[in-house]
């Protein structure tokens, strides 16, 4: 059973978002996928200033088994990247929504909760595909 | 690994299992005005003895004149080992095996392979090969593409030296996917960069520097690098192998060495075969690795502690990331390379930096002899290390094809590349005092004849 934060939103694509104080989105993947990619060696992150579109390709994960894209869950501008991933990709599988965030972001349009999963509607998603 | 096709019954059992009727049917979903029944210029199937006869005579049309010609590809001498070895069945494949890890052996070659050459271009991590030097130069201008991504511009500029060819295939990989490729100034009395020329803000993601240059010319490489990485660009060297016996390699050069370093593979054992197969070799500084396309293979520790080896960085690699790959050219060239570590370890450091040292007094002694001859000097002055430019006050055309009747090769018709008459001559170590005697008469000869008079 992986974990999964009650205060954050989820996407189909196992990212997670958490709404800072200050307007900014922190963004990671999501403890489930973390675990289906395996030990993390490598992780490709954007440049800050960068603008992102809403399901566009913002970074790439990589393991000794896969590689996977990480897709913006809303569209904005990245403020700052998690850059001791570069040193410590493995920070992603044991501290997915702490340490092992991936980057942050300046919505451009807000944040659509109607786009986004509930912890709870992001649960039955990944016991969905268990099946 | 022996290779075993599927019978009849194993095809058929197969289409069973997935309902399918035939195998034409798994092509169903092409529209049939795609589909060609026929490969017009693709002749009918012959049989072995009917091939066989065929490149005999094909074979016996290439005669075996003296040749002088380099230009890309270099006659050298390749001890017999090489290819006893290579042709054994352990080896005797184009490809890295399925299952990689199952043929240790395979690997562990293909991992001297990348040491040898990491250690001859003085740089940190090799691939286990590419197609030839020239799709070598296209996948490391992409690669430098990836890795540079602060620079949008995808603009390539070249030095004057680059080999042409090498410049269209890479136009031709590279071009649909943005990039251009743009050449640096040339200095008309050295043949190398013209420093006092060069264009500012270009915003180059990468700068290409040959060494030797095309026409055998040798750059200021320390200079041009470190104009290179002061322009934010990357730097990719395109090396002759043998010639880094003697010069100094990529990774020492400038202040902070080249980024890649790439070229063709066919000295180190291949022979000249009528243009190929040949192999590309392609080596960066570590912080590049992740963009490198092809395979590398790792060497690692197995669960009992023994010494093994694997392929590693998988996730580059299209049977994983698909589209996004590296690269999806793919082709690496197993048995070429497997023949060039055999070369390398036979020649060691000291045999190949003789080869090198050889080669260069052949062709010091073939260019004096020219240049004594009436009409003849030098296109560019400075060093050279195996193939040296020379003009001539004559079209060279017909020269060269009365040199070919009397079964000499004489050299590289240059006259496009020099805007004038012009010969590339080299003399590797293959060839003796009396055959550069030889050819310094034919053409000593033709060209006091009336025949071939200047105009």
């Amino acid at each position: 059973m992986s974990e999964l934060p009650g205060d954050l939103l989820y996407t189909r694509d196992h990212e997670w978002l958490r709404r800072e104080d200050d307007g900014s989105v922190t963004i990671g993947i999501t403890d489930h996928a973390q675990g289906a990619l395996g030990d993390l060696v490598y992780v490709e992150l954007p440049e800050v200033g960068q603008q992102v579109d809403e399901a566009g390709e913002m970074a790439v994960v990589e393991s000794v088994k896969a590689a996977s894209d990480v897709y913006a869950p809303i569209s904005g501008e990245i403020l700052q990247v998690n850059e001791d991933l570069a040193d410590d990709p493995e920070k992603i599988n044991t501290a997915p929504y702490d340490d092992g965030w991936i980057v942050r972001m300046q919505p451009s349009d807000g944040v659509d909760e109607g786009a986004l999963l509930a912890p709870d509607d992001y649960q039955e998603f990944i016991d969905g595909l268990d099946d | 690994m022996p290779f075993i096709p599927h019978t009849e019954k194993d095809t058929r059992e197969m289409l069973d299992a997935i309902g399918a009727e035939s195998i034409e049917a798994l092509f169903d979903e092409i529209p049939d005005e795609l589909k060609i029944d026929s490969l017009k210029a693709v002749p009918e199937a012959v049989t072995e003895m009917e091939i066989s006869r065929l490149m005999r005579q094909r074979a016996k049309m290439d005669g075996s004149p003296l040749c002088f010609i380099g230009a890309g590809a270099y006659e050298h001498h390749i001890p017999t080992a090489v290819w006893d070895i290579a042709t054994r069945g352990e080896f005797y494949s184009a490809y890295t095996p399925y299952q990689a890890e199952a043929s240790q052996g395979t690997l562990q070659t293909i991992y001297e392979y990348q040491t040898m050459i990491t250690e001859l271009t003085g740089l940190d991590v090799s691939n286990a090969s590419l197609y030839d030097g020239a799709s070598a130069l296209a996948e490391a201008s992409l690669m430098a593409v990836r890795s540079n991504r602060r620079v949008k511009t995808g603009r390539i500029l070249l030095a004057p030296g680059v080999n042409p060819v090498y410049e269209q295939v890479a136009s031709a990989i590279a071009g649909a996917q943005g990039l251009s490729f743009e050449r640096l100034p040339m200095d008309a009395a050295t043949g190398n960069v013209d420093f006092d020329a060069l264009p500012d803000g270009r915003e180059p993601v990468a700068v290409v520097l040959q060494q030797p240059s095309f026409a055998g010319t040798l750059d200021d490489v320390d200079r041009l690098t470190d104009w290179a990485h002061a322009q934010g660009a990357l730097l990719i060297g395109v090396v002759n192998p043998t010639s880094l016996a003697l010069l100094r390699p990529p990774g020492q050069w400038g202040e902070n060495g080249a980024d890649i370093a790439c070229g063709e593979g066919q000295p180190l054992g291949v022979p000249m075969s009528s243009g190929g197969p040949y192999f590309g070799f392609m080596t960066c500084k570590q912080n590049h690795v992740r963009q490198m396309p092809g395979r590398i293979v790792g060497r690692t520790t197995d669960l009992d502690g023994n010494p093994g080896f694997a392929l590693t960085l998988q996730a580059r690699e299209q049977h994983i990331r698909r589209s996004k790959a590296t690269s999806n050219i793919c082709t690496n060239q197993g048995l070429m390379v497997t023949a060039a570590t055999i070369y390398m370890s036979l020649l060691g450091y000291y045999g190949l930096r003789q080869v090198a040292l050889a080669a260069h007094a052949n062709t010091t002694a073939l260019v004096d002899g020219l240049c004594d001859i009436d009409g003849v000097e030098r296109l560019f002055g400075g060093p050279y290390f195996h193939e040296v430019a020379l003009q001539f006050d004559r079209p060279v055309a017909p020269l060269l094809d009365a040199l070919a009747e009397r079964d000499i090769l004489g050299g590289y018709d240059l006259s496009g590349f020099a805007g004038k008459p012009a010969i590339l001559v080299c003399a590797t170590e293959t060839k003796t005092a009396a055959d550069i005697e030889a050819c310094i008469a034919a053409f000593r000869n033709l060209m006091t004849s009336d025949a071939l008079k200047s105009a």
